[in-house]
């Protein structure tokens, strides 16, 4: 049996009259691609700020590498990698002083930080501009070293909010080729996107609409039960029924 | 007659020692009437292209077009026709809709009253939220509204850097609805975007990257000048499947593309011996597939 | 006109909508000049002192129930000798102490007269320095007295008269200085911050690429914090009047008007500054740094500027605040015209148009 490395039951967030996560239910495996769908203001962000620990769930239960995420959103945040579009990286550091700073946040030995960088820097092809302030590389170049960081800790589970902005179709499959080799070793990724092509990518995917789960399956699985050939044309059918605009 | 005219466009900054080229040497023409897409990656150039043609940007060589006024020497009359939504929503957050309306049909010395009916389409899309402020709309009205604002004054010229980045699929497919609306109206549409999918939409597109013009033709035309066939590969697991098609004679290239592997051939697919585990079926090639294979071969 | 109309309301939204913008805009000139005319003040009112009475004669009783009973000093009671006045300063019960001699009333007949030793904390020099003051003015006050009628005929006194400002109010100063400040703080910075702000908001991409000239574009932005400096002005002047007593000796017509030009030299500067900055904490840093102290060091607000290095002194001179310190201090305070600050006048003139000249010049047309 694979084990469950997020399980969430009823999980809910109520900002005052509002539900932004309406008693969300699901179980993501160890190893698994799972994307994370939803139209803008669907509550996608508030479900993933609530298994990243950083958000208190105003009912139900959740769990996530194990740790509950009422009680112990510390040994969570120790256990999982973040990845953000917005926020990654810092402009004005070098490769190498990024890779330092965020071994030294999650409490990496140097030569630890010295061994997985090189190693990570070698893999990446960047080991000629380790000197070179982040701000200088291209966007794709900067988005697959903003996961290599992300995942230098070896968390169990990393969580990528919209990865994949703005980058060209070649740039945006090498990253994704960084998500399955990442996936292989066993590190769980949790995804979300608006590029509905990627979403085919994941070996399962969640539609939220209005704050709940509305569809939870397998790419192709979802294709076969609403009879049509594109994720994107789900995506539409079940995002269209929301009532509420942010 | 063209609307926009590009010839040899070029444009560069230098910020400290370094220096970034963001176009060089553009040419283009855009039909009036036209929906064109402008199509690459960030820092493909765009955003510098979309400034030269409303006046912002100066370019450092070459000239360029705008309903027949040059983009520098005529910029003060070409200025009261265009319409233009910059890539960030610019929108006053705290002002309503309504304000916002009325502040950039002043600016462009109309009323908005008098012009609402040019809009009244999307308009009544945004109208029950006309007093809630700009702030506190959603990604897709937002849109909504920076589209009205852009059109208030009646532009003969429309252009929309990236409107819809960042912006959910259901809102991407309403306001290309919009646009196909505006385009039979008779408004020329220069749209840029990084989704490919969004390309098939234009009537015609260009391809830009690093500062360069790739390709630009319809995009049937992209898809019937892809020289090679496209075979969708189906194999246990994206990874495992990617890794076995590497070396396998007659295959250049192979990409994950939906659930499937895109893999391209250079020689009759037939004669192809696939590895096990591995089931092809020819596709026909996406515009995505074209756009792919022209960027690496820029690259090389 | 109608587009110009639109402009300056969309202005008036953003201050209107936003408290904090209004709060600072409208509460702080207030709140400024409550602070710097009560509790800023280095007027004496009430200040502690000890003595140490050798004497404890008749005479040294009424000198010291003489110093107690002005409304500058209050006593904290007697001490023993020089370590009680060393422990009375260096526990901060007072500041100042009294010394009386042996045989002070014997003293007092004889020919050379007596001493008392007047002792200070000087560890806050101003102050000290200002108690000292006060006390020899009691201490002379009473020893004329005590010659009565009868003056010595070769006694030289030298008088020394506080002018327009005969009780030596701090508020009299501090005024013309806020004014200063009020008006720098809301032209200059905020001006700088709302066209910064367009920028980053990318709603200024918009605005230029329509035809809107970029001299509207910049007068539209100055109209309402010129109007807001006028509420501003007023405010303090009738709080000046009605709260801290100080007087407007001028003409009032002429305090508004220098006050105006002072306002536009300050909106140039502010547009002047959005023009080369890119980013609102670029802007707010350099109004600060580049506005706030030097108006705050150099304007002769709280530094005299007199005694300066010259390198200061010289530098002070380009400090707008400088000019229009001396305006305002010379139409409210000495009730001077204009005859008195036209060349004060004529230096803030031309300073408004060499900014404004420079900022409409550098306003971009495009976006480099």
């Amino acid at each position: 049996m694979t084990e469950d490395v997020i399980q969430a039951e009823g999980l809910t967030r109520r900002f005052g009259d509002f539900t932004a996560v309406d008693a969300i239910s699901l179980s993501v495996a160890r190893g698994e691609i799972f994307g994370f769908l939803g139209a803008n203001g669907a509550g996608k962000t508030t479900a993933m700020r609530m298994f990243c620990g950083l958000l208190k769930p105003s009912a139900g239960k959740a769990r996530v590498a194990g740790y509950d995420v009422w009680t112990e959103t510390e040994a969570i945040k120790r256990s999982i990698g973040y990845m953000s579009q917005r926020f990654s990286l810092y402009d004005d550091l070098s490769v190498v002083e990024n890779i330092r700073f965020y071994a030294g946040i999650y409490g990496l030995g140097r030569a630890e930080v010295r061994e997985r960088g090189d190693r990570m820097l070698e893999e990446l092809g960047l080991t000629a501009e380790r000197k070179a302030l982040v701000r200088s590389l291209p966007p794709g170049w900067k988005q697959r070293l903003a996961f290599s960081v992300a995942i230098l800790h070896e968390p169990g589970i990393v969580f990528l909010d919209e990865p994949t902005g703005g980058v060209d179709p070649i740039t945006r499959r090498e990253f994704w080729k960084m998500i399955y080799r990442a996936a292989d070793r066993g590190i769980t990724v949790f995804v979300t996107t608006h590029y509905m092509d990627e979403a085919e990518y994941c070996d399962r995917v969640s539609i939220m609409v209005d704050g709940r789960i509305e569809a939870l399956d397998t790419p192709a699985g979802l294709k076969r039960e609403h009879d049509t050939d594109s994720i994107n044309e789900v995506f539409l059918r079940l995002a269209r029924q929301a009532r509420r605009t942010e | 007659m063209d609307a926009i005219t590009i010839r040899d466009v070029s444009k560069a900054y230098a910020a400290g020692k370094a220096r970034t080229e963001a176009l060089r040497g553009v040419s283009l023409d855009v039909a009036d009437g036209e929906l064109f897409g402008l199509i690459g990656p960030d820092g493909a150039g765009k955003t510098s292209l979309f400034r030269i043609l409303t006046t912002l940007l100066l370019p450092d060589a070459g000239h360029a077009s705008v309903n027949g006024l040059d983009v520098v020497k005529d910029y003060r009359r070409l200025r009261t026709q265009l319409g233009y939504m910059p890539g960030r929503f610019s929108l006053y957050t705290d002002l309503t809709v309504e304000e916002n309306l009325a502040f950039f049909a002043s600016i462009f010395d109309t009323d908005m009253r008098e012009n609402l009916h040019l809009v009244q389409d999307i308009y009544t899309q945004i109208e029950p939220f006309r007093r809630f402020r700009a702030g506190n709309l959603s990604g897709g009205m937002k849109q909504k509204l920076a589209l009205c604002c852009a059109l208030i004054h009646r532009p003969r010229t429309l252009f929309l850097d990236e409107p819809t980045t960042g912006v959910d699929a259901v809102s991407r497919k309403e306001f290309w609805e919009m646009l196909k609306r505006l385009k039979a109206q008779g408004l020329t549409i220069v749209v840029s975007t990084p989704y490919m999918d969004e390309a098939s939409l234009c009537d015609r597109v260009a391809l830009i990257q690093q500062g360069r013009i790739l390709r630009v033709d319809t995009p049937e035309g992209v898809r019937r000048g892809y020289g090679r066939r496209v075979m969708a590969v189906k194999g246990p697991g994206m990874l495992r499947t990617l890794e076995r098609l590497e070396g396998v004679d007659g295959v250049v290239d192979a990409y994950p593309f939906g659930e499937r592997v895109h893999a391209v051939v250079a020689v009759d697919p037939d004669r192809i011996v696939w590895p096990e585990e591995l089931e092809a079926v020819e596709v026909t090639p996406d515009i995505e597939d074209c756009f792919i294979s022209l960027m690496k071969e820029s690259h090389d | 006109m109608k587009q110009f109309l639109q402009f300056v309301k969309k202005e008036f939204i953003h201050i209107l909508r936003d408290p904090r913008t209004l709060i600072i805009l409208v509460g702080m000139p207030m709140v400024q000049i409550l602070i710097f005319g009560f509790a800023l003040t280095n007027e004496v009112k009430n200040a502690r002192f000890v003595y140490v009475d050798h004497s404890g004669d008749p005479m040294s009783h009424r000198l010291i129930q003489r110093l107690e009973a002005s409304r500058y000093f209050e006593s904290a009671g007697a001490v023993t000798g020089p370590e009680g006045i060393d422990r009375a300063f260096r526990r901060g019960v007072c500041r100042i102490a009294l010394v009386v001699p042996a045989d002070f009333e014997a003293a007092t007949r004889r020919p050379d007269g007596a001493t008392v030793q007047l002792i200070a904390d000087a560890s806050d020099p101003n102050t000290a320095n200002t108690l000292v003051n006060y006390a020899e003015a009691v201490v002379a006050d009473f020893s004329r007295e005590l010659a009565g009628p009868a003056q010595p005929p070769f006694s030289i006194r030298s008088e020394t008269r506080m002018r327009y400002n005969p009780q030596l109010k701090g508020a009299y100063n501090f005024v013309p200085g806020v004014m200063a400040m009020v008006l720098l703080l809301v032209c200059t910075m905020m001006t700088a911050l709302t066209v910064v702000r367009e920028k980053e908001m990318g709603t200024m991409e918009v605005m230029l690429v329509s035809p809107m000239r970029p001299l509207r574009i910049i007068l539209a932005k100055a109209v309402p914090y010129l109007l807001v400096s006028f509420f501003n002005i007023t405010t303090i002047l009738l709080l000046s009047v009605f709260v801290l007593d100080v007087p407007i000796r001028g003409h009032v017509g002429l305090l508004f008007a220098e006050s105006a030009l002072f306002t536009g030299v300050a909106l140039s500067l502010g547009l002047l500054i959005s023009t080369a900055t890119a980013s609102q904490q670029t802007a707010m840093f350099i109004s600060l740094i580049g506005m706030f102290l030097p108006t705050i060091m150099l304007s002769g607000f709280m530094f005299p500027i007199e005694n300066m290095p010259l390198p200061l002194r010289v530098l002070s001179n380009v400090v707008p605040a400088r000019w229009f310190f001396v305006i305002v201090r010379s139409v409210m305070i000495k009730g001077t015209g204009i005859a008195a600050v036209w060349k004060e006048t004529l230096v803030l003139a031309g300073m408004f148009v060499f900014f404004t000249t420079l900022a409409v010049r550098k306003f971009k047309l495009r976006l480099e």
